[in-house]
């Protein structure tokens, strides 16, 4: 069993939601991401999904960007990328680590190499945001055969026909993207959610992530009621970019931050068990 | 899908069939080209495919577009013997296709025409679309007018500082125009910006691609609207010259009007296809846009191609002299052609293609977009080895009003 699937079924028996916090590695220092991670670890987190720096990350917002802009000064690498996650294996063995990012630089570094050397390092699942399912077929066995998930993004556009087609092939979880827009650019509709992750649950067995769009403790909560995962992104990389250089100050941030979306979910968690049993 | 092997592109039959029918059904361009965007676009790029598909076999459709190609845009252009331009090479006859006469003043409204009638057709309110030089927005504010559709353009600020008439002119035309502060601030990052509006807006907006790159359906929708700027000079070299032309020599940045040139004569195995990009300070600098001269296979805003790219897989920053050039990528067909040997794409750099606009406007009276000017330059060193009854014709893709803040520049004096 992989470490996303005991990581989720655990969840699934202790009735919990997963949370899933987003940084961009690198940023806004490559010394800074393993102490980020292991803070948002000790905050909450359940699985980790670690951003590679792009120059041209088109369903980035503008937060997310300047953060690949701000690692990028720095040159932070694929391979560098890596490096930070076998780092931090060395002192957590348990928590999912799943990568997003764009299909450039990995093609750069060699989709093989890059994914037999994924799976050595302790990463768990990889998400690249331009991979569409059609473009995908050497791709997916790929990363399968060296026991990667591939990780896949479903939208409020997305019809049935594709949606079949991407579940066949998902790993790990299914990301579903809370609204039609880019990370962090506008703020969730949880009204329409309930449906749409129902339709994806006739498609695949898989844990169904939310994300764009969720900000506060309150958006955590909210998607907690319908999602079996909460991903925050854009809120965290605030966190960075207001820190600065000061990192043990952005360690206490992203940990506060994160805890506060922890302890909204386990609430919202503990409401939705009073309601099963009832 | 309809693949080919490099290594036999010389079997000439196997290659006309594999170009007729390139690209494949999702989009490929043998290795090139294809999808690859975020999940929230697929479902639009779907629409659009499929509308388009309807729209190209509809009779009035077709005729609805061959009007306004006529009436509003001015087509057909003609082709002008450049008699100095030629005799100063000392070779071959030199010949130019006119889209500098297009209304607006580029080929790009060839295009822009196009995609706005598919556009209304298919009842989008708001069109938004890049531009580096300004020409695509001008062409796209233009049509949006005509139409009374709702415009906004995307422009790196740091074109808009170089291109500031075609902003104003955008402007007058009812468009808004946004400028994109992130990355470089230039053709790559407007893509980018304008991408993202799209996803957001998925519902009511048409995103008109000014070049042959982009996702699948736009590099074959954007070339078969560009193709007529090649079917009409094949029957107008035939017409006046009895011939088709041994050479034809046009531009690439993204690769529009050079795709829009060569389609038509893909068949044509006596005509050298060169397509020119820009060196700016010299390929051998790394300061430069060419990526099919000095790049590698990639992917970016939704295409595999020639990119150029550090080793790390991020784009690369671009120079050029002409803000339409100034792309890191090219459109998938055009990496295509190179590997398959169809095609030749060559460099001109900055210097090369300024002494080309000054010595066409001087000897013949055109003033060629600097982007237009890079074609010149090749085309005068071509000839310069070719004999005197041979033809090369030029594609003068645009007028260098535009530029005069940019000539003036470069020669070291102010407006």
């Amino acid at each position: 069993m992989s470490r996303l699937d005991t990581r989720f079924s655990a969840l699934r028996e202790a009735g919990r939601t997963a949370l899933i916090p987003y940084l961009t590695a690198g940023d806004p220092r490559p010394d800074a991401t393993v102490g980020f991670m292991h803070a948002l670890v000790a905050a909450g987190a359940d699985v980790i999904e670690v951003g590679v720096p792009f120059t041209d990350p088109m369903a980035d917002g503008p937060v997310i960007q300047a953060a690949c802009e701000r690692a990028l000064v720095h040159g932070t690498s694929l391979s560098q990328v890596l490096d930070m996650v076998a780092e931090f294996r060395r002192d957590d063995g348990d928590t999912p680590v799943v990568l997003m990012g764009y299909l450039n630089p990995i093609d750069r570094l060699g989709l093989a190499g890059f994914a037999e050397r994924a799976a050595a390092v302790g990463v768990d699942g990889v998400l690249i945001v331009d991979m569409t399912a059609e473009e995908a077929p050497e791709i997916m066995p790929t990363l399968n055969a060296h026991g990667l998930d591939a990780v896949c993004l479903i939208a409020p556009t997305t019809s049935e026909s594709r949606m079949a087609r991407i579940c066949e092939n998902a790993g790990g979880f299914v990301y579903y993207v809370s609204f039609k827009g880019v990370t962090g650019s506008s703020s969730l509709d949880v009204s329409s959610l309930g449906g749409q992750i129902e339709r994806i649950r006739g498609y695949s067995r898989l844990p169904v992530a939310v994300g764009f769009g969720v900000r506060t403790a309150a958006n955590a909560a909210d998607v907690a009621r319908v999602a079996d995962a909460v991903v925050v992104g854009s809120t965290l990389v605030r966190c960075i970019a207001d820190g600065g250089d000061d990192l043990a100050a952005t360690r206490e941030a992203l940990g506060t931050t994160l805890a506060g979306m922890r302890s909204a979910i386990d609430a919202q968690d503990s409401n939705n068990r009073e309601e099963r049993r009832a | 899908m309809a693949t080919i092997d490099p290594q036999h592109a010389a079997d000439p039959a196997t290659l006309a069939q594999a170009w007729r029918e390139m690209p494949d059904a999702r989009g490929h361009f043998g290795p090139y080209g294809g999808r690859f965007v975020a999940e929230t676009l697929m479902a639009p790029l779907e629409e659009l495919a499929a509308a388009y598909e309807s729209a190209r076999n509809d009779p009035a459709f077709i005729a609805a577009l061959d009007a306004d190609m006529a009436d509003y845009v001015g087509r057909p252009t003609p082709i002008y013997h450049a008699e100095r331009l030629s005799k100063k090479a000392g070779g071959a006859q030199i010949w130019f296709k006119r889209e500098d006469l297009n209304h607006t003043g580029a080929h790009k409204i060839n295009n822009t025409i196009g995609q706005a009638l598919l556009a209304d057709r298919m009842g989008k309110t708001r069109i938004i679309a890049e531009t580096g030089a300004g020409q695509h927005g001008v062409a796209t504010a233009t049509v949006a007018a005509r139409l009374g559709l709702e415009c906004v353009i995307f422009m790196g600020s740091e074109d808009m500082r170089r291109q500031a008439t075609n902003v104003y002119r955008m402007r007058l035309l009812g468009a808004e125009v946004r400028p994109v502060e992130s990355g470089s601030r230039t053709l790559k990052d407007a893509m980018n910006e304008a991408l993202r509006d799209w996803v957001a807006n998925v519902d009511d907006t048409f995103y008109i691609i000014g070049t042959v790159a982009g996702p699948h359906p736009y590099p074959a929708m954007v070339r078969d609207f560009q193709a007529v700027i090649g079917r009409e000079s094949r029957r107008q070299m035939l017409e006046r010259c009895d011939r088709l032309p041994d050479a034809i020599v046009a531009c690439v940045g993204g690769g529009s009007n050079a795709i829009g040139l060569f389609h038509p004569f893909l068949d044509d195995a006596s005509v050298e296809i060169y397509g020119v990009e820009a060196g700016g300070d010299g390929v051998a600098t790394g300061r430069h846009a060419a990526p099919l001269s000095a790049g590698r296979s990639g992917v970016l805003h939704g295409n595999r191609t020639y990119l150029m790219q550090d080793d790390n897989g991020q784009i690369s920053a671009t120079h050029s002299v002409s803000a339409g050039l100034d792309y890191p990528g090219v459109g998938p067909e055009h990496s295509w052609l190179k590997d398959i040997g169809r095609a030749h794409y060559v460099a001109v750099d900055d210097n090369d293609a300024l002494a080309a606009f000054h010595e066409c406007t001087r000897i013949e009276g055109i003033m060629p977009a600097l982007e237009s000017a890079h074609a010149v330059a090749y085309a005068q060193k071509l000839a310069a080895t070719m004999a005197p009854d041979r033809i090369v014709l030029v594609n003068m893709s645009g007028r260098g009003d535009k530029d005069m803040a940019s000539v003036a520049e470069a020669a070291g004096e102010r407006l």
